[in-house]
Order: C-alpha cells, then structure tokens, then sequence
C-alpha cells in the first residue's frame, strides 16, 4: 500500500481507443492490486479492472487543455487511455502506477496475495490437478528402451531442467553427465514425446559446447543412444532451429553446433526461426499496427507485412510440421535444440506434439503440454513476460507464439480441437497476470524454492472446473479432421490475424453474433432433451403435454442464448 | 449456329485428367457444342466431369512429339509418328478451378484446343446453352423471375399515398436499361420523367429503389446529371428530387466518385447535382473504384492466391497491391453511409455514380441488407437481387464475359457482382445468425454468373432479354433455386430473423480474404466445409429432437 500516493481520482475520463468520440466519465481508484475505473452515469455501474501485474507500461503524454493524458498498455493488449483533469493528480498516478506495475521481488507477485475462497485442503488438490508422469505413463513409458533417470535429482546436472527426465535405456549416469558438460547450461539430450506405435522419439537439449572443433566422446554416446532407442531406424535428425548465420555465429563463442562427421548416422538440419530479440520487435510492430486508429487497408496490410510476424508464426509452424512428419511418416527420432533450449525449442517441441497426437488437442492434453514442454524444461516465464523488474532484453513473446500456431491451426481445422479460442486467450493472460503460481520463476527449481504449491493457487484445476466455457462445440473425436497427424498447410494464404488477441478488447472489430455460443446452447438442450426423451418414454411415452412442455423450454433457452449472443 | 464445324475431333480415348483435390483419372473425353464431358475408365464407380465450355476462361496448351527422332526411319509412317506425340491442355475456368488434360495424339490435342478456343466463347447470346438447357425434371416457367416491378409495387401498400408506378417506359424508348415500369413520385407526371430522362446519362432518371417502413425514407438511384462543361440544368430533374423530399427538410446524394473525377465528368457532358440548383440536398463524394481498375485488381488477387513461392512477405505484400479488400472495405464503409442517412438520421439518399449501373447497384443492395430483415431471408435476398442487378440492369454480359485468368484484352469486363457477393459474405462473417441463406449460396451465385445452364445472368438489358425471348425459352436460376431441395441446401442452419440493423464492421481486422471462394480448390476450405456440414447436422438432430 505504501506505493500508492493517490487511492482516487475523480472525473476521470476514459477514451474508446477506436473512436475518441467515445468517452467515459467516472473514478479511477488504486488499489493494492489493480486499478479501477466506475463510470459515474447514472444508472449504469460500469466497471473496468485491470490488474497492476498485467500493466506493461504507463505512460503520462503532455497535457492539453482538457487535460493530461495516461496511456496504459496491457499485457493482454488492452490499452487504457485515461485523461485526467488535474495535472498533480495523473502524476501521482503515473508514479503509483509505474512502481505498482513493476514488483522488485517474487514476493510482491499477486498470486501470493490471491486468496479465493479455497480451503488448503482443496487448494493442495489443485496441484495434483495435473500428473506429467501420468502423461509419460500414457506415452507408454517408461519401457524398455526409455526409463526414468534420477540423474538430475536436487537439479545437480541441470539447474534448469526438472528433477524428474526420462533418458534412452543403454544412458549411463557417465554418459549424461559427460554429455551435459558439452551442453550450454548442462541441458543434456532428454525425451520430450516418445511415439509407441513406431518408437520415433522427440529429444530436446541446449546447442552442443562444440566451437570448431571440440568434441565429446559422451555427447555423440548419447545421440548413438537416442538413436539404438529406435530400433526401426538407421538415423535419427538433429534440428537446430536457429538460422544457420546464428548457430555459426555462435561457434566463435564456443558453442555452435553438431558436425555431421563426429556423430554416427544423424541428419543435420536448419529450421531458421528468429530469436528472442527478432520476436519482441517484430510483436511491437505488430502491435503498433494493431493501434493505428482509422488505418485503410493497405496501411493495415503494409504494417503486418513489415512487422515480420506472420512470417515467424510460419516459420514455427513449418518446423513443427518437418518433425512431425519425421516422427510419424518417416519413423524417425528427431532431437531438438537452439541456443539454451528454452524458447525456440520447447515451441517446436509443442507444435509438433500438437500436429501428432491427438490428445494434445484436448483441453487437459493441451494443458500437460505447456507443463511438459514449457514449465518443467525450464522456459523462463518469469524473464520472458517479465513478472518482476529485469533486464528488457529478457522479455519476448515466445510462448505467445505457440499459442498463435496453435490458433492458426484451430482456424484451419474447426472440428479438431476440443476447446475453444476463449481457452487460448484465458491462459494467454494468466501467462502474464502472475493470479496463478503455475508460471512464477523460470525453471522448476526456482518454483520449489518460492514454494508455489504451497503457497499459490494452479491455473489448471481453474480452468478445469470452468471448461464448459472453453470447449469446441464443433470438436469430435471421431471425425477424419481429428484423427493422427494433422496435415496442416503453411502456405502463406492460410495464416490469418489473431484479433482475437491482439484486438481483444476493441469489442467493435469482432463478430457481432457468435456461432459458438449459439452451438453451445443447442448442444446443450440436445443433451437435456435426450434425457427428457429418454425418461419420458419410459415413463409413459411422449405425451402432448410433454412435448409442449419441452418446446416451451426450447423457446425459453434460446431466448436467453440470443439475448447473450447480442 | 453448327456447333459442328468447330469440331473437328468430338472423342478422344486414354486422356488423363488432372484436377484439384483429386488423383488423375484416365479416360474419355467428349466435346459437344457445349460442354466437355470426361468419363472415367474404372468401371466400378465411374465419374464423370461435366464441364460448361462457357466456364473456360483460358486455355494454354503444349504439344511434344515423343519420336522425334523417327524422321530418320524411313519406314515410320505418318500415323505412327502422330501416335507417339501427346499434347497437354490447361484449362482455366472462371470458377477459378484449373484443369489439366493430357491428350494422345498432337493433332487431336490441337483439335480439341480449338474447339475449346472457339466454343467457350462464342459471342451470339442465342446460341448459348440455357436456350438448349431443357432437364426432365423442369419445365419452361409460366412466369420468370420471382416478381416483377408491378408485383412489387402492389404489395408495397406504404407506397400507394405518395409513390406510383411509371409506365413512361414500357417500350423502353425512355430509357433502355431500366424496365417498363418504375416508381416515382406521385406528384411528377411522365411528361416531366420523360424530360428528366433526357438530362441523365443513358435516361436513367431518379427511381425509387428501397422504402425504409420505419421512417417513410427512401433510396433512389439514378445516373449522373448531364451538365456538360456549360453547367446546364434542368427544372424537371430538379422537381423530381425535390417531390423526393417533400415534407422533409433535406436530403443526401451520394456520388460514387471522388470530387475530383465528379467535376472531370463534366469535360465529357456529365457531371453532378450542383448546390445551387439542388440547394435541399447534401452531396458526398466517397471514390469506388469499377471498371478496368476492378477487373485487374480480381486478376492480381486470383494471382497471388496461385503464387506457390511459399514466401510470407511476398503474399501479403500481394494480397495488399491486389486492393480487392480495399474495393471491400471501401463498398461497405460507403453502404454504412448509406444506411446511416437513412436509418440513424432519417433522410432520403439518391445514389449515382456515372452510368449507374455498377457501384451504385451495389452500394443500393448492400445498404438494403443491412437494414432490412426482409432482405435477410433466401427470397428476399434473391428477390433483392432480381430487382437491383436483373430488372435495373447490371451488363451482366459485358462485366462477366471474362475473369481473372483470360489473356484477353479487357473491354467491359469487370467484377462488381462479385465483389457484391465478397461483401455480403464478410456480413455473414460477422453477423452469423443474420442471414437465411449460407455460403454455399454465394459460391453458387459466383460461379453461375460466368457460366450457367439458366438464363438469369445472360444479356445486358431487360430489353435485350425481350428481344431474345429468354423469359420464354429459358430457366429462372432464382426459381430453381427456391425449389424445396435446392433451399435446403443453401439455407443457413442458424438463421435467426433480427429486426435490428446489422452494421457490419470495417475495420481492415475485421475483414478477410474470402478463402471459400478465392481458394475454392484447395483442401484447406474442404476442412472449413467439414465444419459447415457439422453445424448443420447439429441443428438438424436439435431439431428432430425438439420435434419429437
């Protein structure tokens, strides 16, 4: 509390950021959490929050005579365009709002503080929510070419890694040592997602401590045994998803990557996705294009071509395409790496897993994924949406992306996906809200030493319990759309704009009717009225009366459900 | 017409056929003076293509004799060095689908290349296949169309006090591309119409084309007025609009050109309402492009949708040169106008643009479906339609004789009906529950304009159409359309009649390229189809289950 300077300001006005026509009046109150703007028309309480842990950035613009401007911008990509009356005033604001937005510690991160209504004996149960060793179990590990190796217990090989990997069989704890020594960050070769109908595998690592020369006897060990885990295949892919300029680029500093001749039977390939730097960029052009308030279209498509973004998403894609392929057509493992193994990697590693199997377009499959690839190899969250004050370089919007390619390839197969767009942009923003432990630090280790669990609530069971909202009416398990690999196209013209996201909260772009909400309603009344059905019969048949009664249903819900759609 | 005589070899065996989404199929292709039949060889589920030649818009063919060599052997004879040659033909279709015919033979693949040069497309408009299109299962109506302008006019009770039906032009020597009957205000006698006429580009004097029940205003469309360099005017022009806005203290013109282009249309005897003379009506100037500009942009975007070089930047950076979803946002942002005139400030709109018979149709029809729910249904829509572009008189002839692929020189080409129908489906984008009919209905309407077993889209005038009796020897499309099974199919499971407006929104985010028919042949929109088909089944097992 001692951060705030001004808990209210009065006759506030809000501008629509479409329109500057539009404008509301009202308070603007600081709380310890968020911030709150009350429309003070007569009648209607209109409410906006928005909580201090998802403010990107404050900005106080030169004052006009109506007043002075603050421009805050979001996290989620909602931008407030506040003008208050009394310069003084939106300084303190300013001031109150930059700190608050900007916690110095863990400690001071929202999810700390966040305390619904949840006993602890419950709140504990929320973490057993998700089983990633159930996920590995349902992968048919381990077996006998897989096991789980206890090598990074304590996180004594890798700080960054999680305690728990699984490793080919014929590794020895010499190997992977050996081999985690010639890794950046000691991110040895691990299983990510092992295919059990042909045994392909996908192993993810850090770039290889190779230089020009250096070499690692262990290092090509483990890849011979990442290899022999295969029995169907006489090589195996090692794709390193950086440009090729930057991978050599790096061999100046010691590092690099794998040489085609020290290693027995791999396939050396580029991917060239950009780096964390490109990214953040390139996002902020987009944005910037997103926030040209009357833009023609040629400003629009101008603006998206140069930002570059669409063309990263692609790249993403078309890499997570290439190994999926490998794993399922060719049969053949794949290991995957860039530079730490953290951000291009875990992205790949994701889509790939998205296109293959199935299950990870299910609403729990697709959480065990971001907790498999994401939060337990270590992405950095913390960094990367900048939960606490820290270098700006370390921001980058990589796990934006997954979830864009993701999108994309929702919008390209509408019956696939069990859940919905809504899903995607509810943990978009709790990536970022810091409400949910889930994503607090930046490896395992760090949430173990912040005692998460103990301490915080986990997003998943959330959203569990609210999944009627964020699933697919249009999903079936059984329909061809869904079945094994998904043969998503990257030709250019299949990638769309995500308003979605990036125009969330500008509610005039979006459709003004929503098909889904219509489905939803109507498969929920065929669900009521099979069961209707179905006892009605046995009862004593379908009377008139009954049916009436039904039908009277029917208009009564579809009232309501079009009453929400407007 | 002998077909005939363009036919030199009618049936060639062992041709393989390629196309979209299909594997190659070998077997028998046939052309008739209309069509290009391929049968397929397999016996056990044998296909067959049935293809309009009217639908090619360009061929391209390559021919390679195989024994090239066998000139040194003496002993070849001429038919056996033709029997090694072969010949590919690559056909172009204005529903954008490209189809591949690998021919036996070189000459009879150059045959069978002139015959489809020549057929598809032959200039006489008795010749073409809806004068010959007679299927058992239909027969020659008794009335063609859904309506006609009497028929609208009588059920139109609200108009009865101040409005009245037109005869001035039932030999069409008024004016040739409107319909013999039109509706004016009842306090202009035909005399002053007829002088009016002479004022307006091509006599295409102010109509009524819409009547807004909720407040008594109007839509009229016209022509631009003919002031010439020498600023003419004329007191019976000048009367009809003012009898337009009795009772009202003003009303709007929209002009489809830009200010600029307005004032450089006097240069050549045409023009716009000045202030002076029209001193109770309120001009804007909102530029939409038509024309040559419009036909090349749809080239430039059918272009950049078959770009295989696979590169991000290349296709947005075409995407944006092509302008098609500027032509878009520019036709809805100006039907917004439209409708905000009328509905929001409750004033009667003229519309013009030149001639008045391309972007002032489609801005007239689009503000109609925004505002009027009785346009929304299936046979409002197609009754809209009938009004707007057949009976006020779309060239359909001229603007759809060619589409994007045709290596053709342009002459009056130009798809604005197309980009009609692109409009109406970005409404159906964003107001799902809007409209009766569904996509399926709109690609129907795309492909049939350029080529089609009815008699709808044919000619460029109800003139000519009288002249060539094709309401008595051709089928109605929007009548077939309307039988039983076909409105199944093109109805919009969803549909939820809304008495509200539906203002779409502009926004370049919120529009897109229309995939289902600019990639119409690509597996991606068969995945979007899927989709389509899963929501109406799902409607359709609620239903019988509400039902039961």
């Amino acid at each position: 509390m001692e951060h705030i300077r001004l808990p209210k300001v009065e006759n506030v006005k809000l501008l629509d950021r479409i329109s500057h026509r539009r404008r509301r009046v009202g308070t603007l109150y600081l709380t310890a959490t968020h911030t709150i703007f009350v429309e003070s028309e007569a009648g209607v309480r209109n409410e906006t929050w928005v909580l201090h842990s998802l403010v990107c950035s404050v900005d106080k613009l030169a004052a006009t005579p109506s007043g002075c401007p603050l421009l805050i911008h979001c996290k989620n990509f909602q931008v407030l365009h506040f003008i208050i009356s009394k310069e003084q005033e939106c300084h303190d604001i300013h001031l109150s709002l930059q700190r608050l937005s900007q916690p110095e510690s863990y400690d001071e991160l929202y999810c700390f503080s966040y305390k619904p209504n949840v006993d602890e004996k419950e709140r504990r149960q929320e973490w057993d929510f998700l089983d990633l060793k159930a996920d590995y179990s349902r992968m048919g590990l381990p077996s006998s070419l897989w096991k789980l190796s206890p090598v990074n217990q304590h996180y004594k090989v890798s700080d960054t890694y999680p305690a728990d990997l699984f490793v080919p069989e014929s590794a020895t704890p010499p190997v992977i040592v050996g081999s985690s020594k010639f890794r950046s960050r000691g991110r040895f070769p691990a299983l990510s997602y092992y295919c059990k109908d042909n045994h392909a595998a996908i192993c993810r690592s850090s770039q290889p401590l190779s230089g020009f020369s250096a070499r690692c006897l262990e290092d090509e060990q483990m890849l011979e045994a990442i290899l022999r885990s295969n029995p169907c295949s006489d090589f195996m892919y090692v794709v390193d998803t950086r440009p090729k300029l930057n991978a050599i680029a790096n061999r100046a500093a010691g590092k690099g990557y794998e040489n085609e001749d020290n290693y027995s039977n791999i396939k050396f390939q580029f991917v060239g996705i950009e780096n964390i730097h490109v990214m953040r960029n390139s996002q902020q052009k987009m944005l910037e294009v997103c926030e040209l308030r009357s833009p023609s279209m040629s400003d629009f498509l101008e603006g998206l071509e140069s930002s570059g973004w669409l063309k990263h998403i692609k790249a993403v894609l078309d890499a997570g395409i290439f190994i999926a392929k490998a794993v399922a057509e060719e049969g053949v493992s794949v290991l995957i790496h860039c530079s730490d193994g953290w951000d291009r990697t875990s992205q790949v590693c994701s889509v790939a897993c998205v296109l293959l199997d199935p299950y990870y377009r299910t609403l729990r499959g697709f959480m065990v994924l971001i907790e498999k690839d994401w939060v337990s190899f270590g992405h950095k969250f913390s960094h990367r949406c900048k939960h606490v004050v820290g270098d700006p370089k370390e921001v980058s919007p990589i796990i934006d992306q997954l979830l864009e390619c993701v999108w994309q390839l929702m919008e390209q197969f509408p019956c696939a996906f069990e859940f919905n767009e809504r899903f995607l942009i509810t943990i978009h923003n709790h990536f970022y809200s810091c409400q949910f432990g889930n994503f607090i630090g930046n490896n395992q280790r760090e949430r173990i030493e912040l005692r998460v669990h103990e301490r915080t609530h986990s997003l998943w069971s959330y959203l569990w319990a609210n999944r009627t909202d964020y699933t697919n009416p249009l999903y079936r398990p059984n329909h061809s759309q869904t079945q094994g690999l998904l043969r998503a196209s990257t030709s250019p013209y299949s990638f769309k704009f995500w308003k979605g996201l990036y125009n969330r909260f500008d509610h005039g772009m979006h459709p003004r009717q929503s098909v889904e909400d219509y489905l939803r309603a109507i498969q929920e009344e065929t669900q009521q009225l099979e069961e209707q059905l179905s006892s009605h019969t046995q009862a004593i048949g379908v009377t008139e009366i009954a049916e009436n009664l039904m039908l009277a249903i029917i208009k009564q819900c579809f009232g309501a459900c079009y009453v929400a759609a407007e | 017409m002998e077909f005939a005589e363009h036919i030199k070899t009618a049936n060639v065996e062992d041709v393989v056929l390629r196309q979209p989404l299909q594997p190659p199929s070998r077997g028998t292709l046939c052309i008739t003076g209309h069509h290009l039949l391929f049968s397929d060889r397999e016996e056990s589920d044998s296909r067959q293509v049935l293809l309009l030649l009217r639908n090619i818009d360009a061929i391209e063919k390559s021919v390679e004799n195989l024994t090239g060599y066998s000139g040194f052997f003496s002993n070849a004879s001429h038919s056996e060095r033709m029997s090694g040659s072969s010949g590919t033909i690559t056909m172009k279709c204005k529903d954008l689908r490209v189809l591949q015919l690998d021919i036996p033979g070189m000459e009879q693949c150059l045959n069978i290349a002139h015959s489809i040069e020549t057929l598809s497309c032959l200039d006489c408009v008795s010749a073409m296949y809806p004068f010959f299109y007679r299927p058992v299962d239909l027969s020659l109506p008794e009335q063609w169309g859904l309506s006609s302008p009497e028929m609208h006019y009588s059920q139109m009770k609200e108009l009865y006090e101040k409005w009245r039906l037109s005869t001035v032009n039932r030999d069409y020597s008024v004016c040739p591309s409107y319909p013999p009957a039109v509706i004016v205000p009842k306090s202009i006698d035909d005399d002053t119409l007829k002088k009016a006429a002479k004022f307006r580009q091509g006599g295409r004097f102010p109509v009524l084309c819409y009547y807004h029940k909720k407040n008594g205003m109007v839509i009229m469309r016209s022509s631009q007025p003919l002031l010439g360099a020498n600023r003419k005017r004329c007191k019976e022009d000048e009367l009809l609009l003012q009898a337009v806005i009795e009772g009202s203290d003003k009303g709007y013109i929209i002009d489809t050109r830009s200010m600029q282009q307005a004032q450089q249309a006097r240069m050549t005897g045409g023009g716009f309402e000045s202030k002076s003379f029209y001193d109770r009506w309120k001009r804007f100037h909102r530029q939409m492009e038509r024309g040559k500009a419009l036909q090349e942009s749809l080239i430039k975007l059918v272009e950049a949708c078959g770009d295989e070089s696979n590169n991000m930047d290349r296709w947005l950076s075409k995407l944006e040169n092509s302008k098609w979803l500027s032509h878009v946002q520019n036709a809805l942002s100006t039907a917004g106008l439209l409708v905000e005139c009328v509905e929001r400030d409750g004033h009667s709109v003229l519309v013009h643009g030149s001639e008045g018979t391309d972007c002032s149709l489609l801005i007239s029809t689009l503000a109609q479906l925004i505002m009027d729910p009785c346009c929304r249904t299936m046979e409002g829509f197609l009754g809209l339609l009938e009004r707007e572009w057949i009976q006020a008189r779309h060239p359909f002839q001229q603007r759809c004789a060619h589409s994007a692929y045709s290596h053709a020189r342009l002459q009056q080409e130009s798809p604005v009906f197309l980009l009609l129908l692109d409009c109406v489906w970005q409404l159906w984008r964003q107001f799902p529950l809007a409209l009766g009919f569904s996509e399926a209905l709109l690609l129907r309407l795309a492909t049939e304009v350029y080529a089609s077993d009815y008699g709808t889209f044919l000619c460029n005038s109800d003139q000519e159409r009288c002249a060539l009796e094709v309401k008595e020897r051709t089928h109605c499309l929007f009548r077939a359309l309307l039988r039983p099974t076909e409105r199944d199919y093109y109805s919009n499971p969803l549909y939820e009649r809304t008495e509200l407006a539906i203002w779409p929104s502009v926004h370049p985010q919120s529009l897109q390229l229309w995939k289902g028919y600019f990639l119409r042949w690509t597996q991606q929109v068969r995945h979007l189809e899927e989709a389509q088909e899963e929501i109406r089944n799902m409607v359709i097992e609620w239903g019988k289950l509400a039902r039961s």
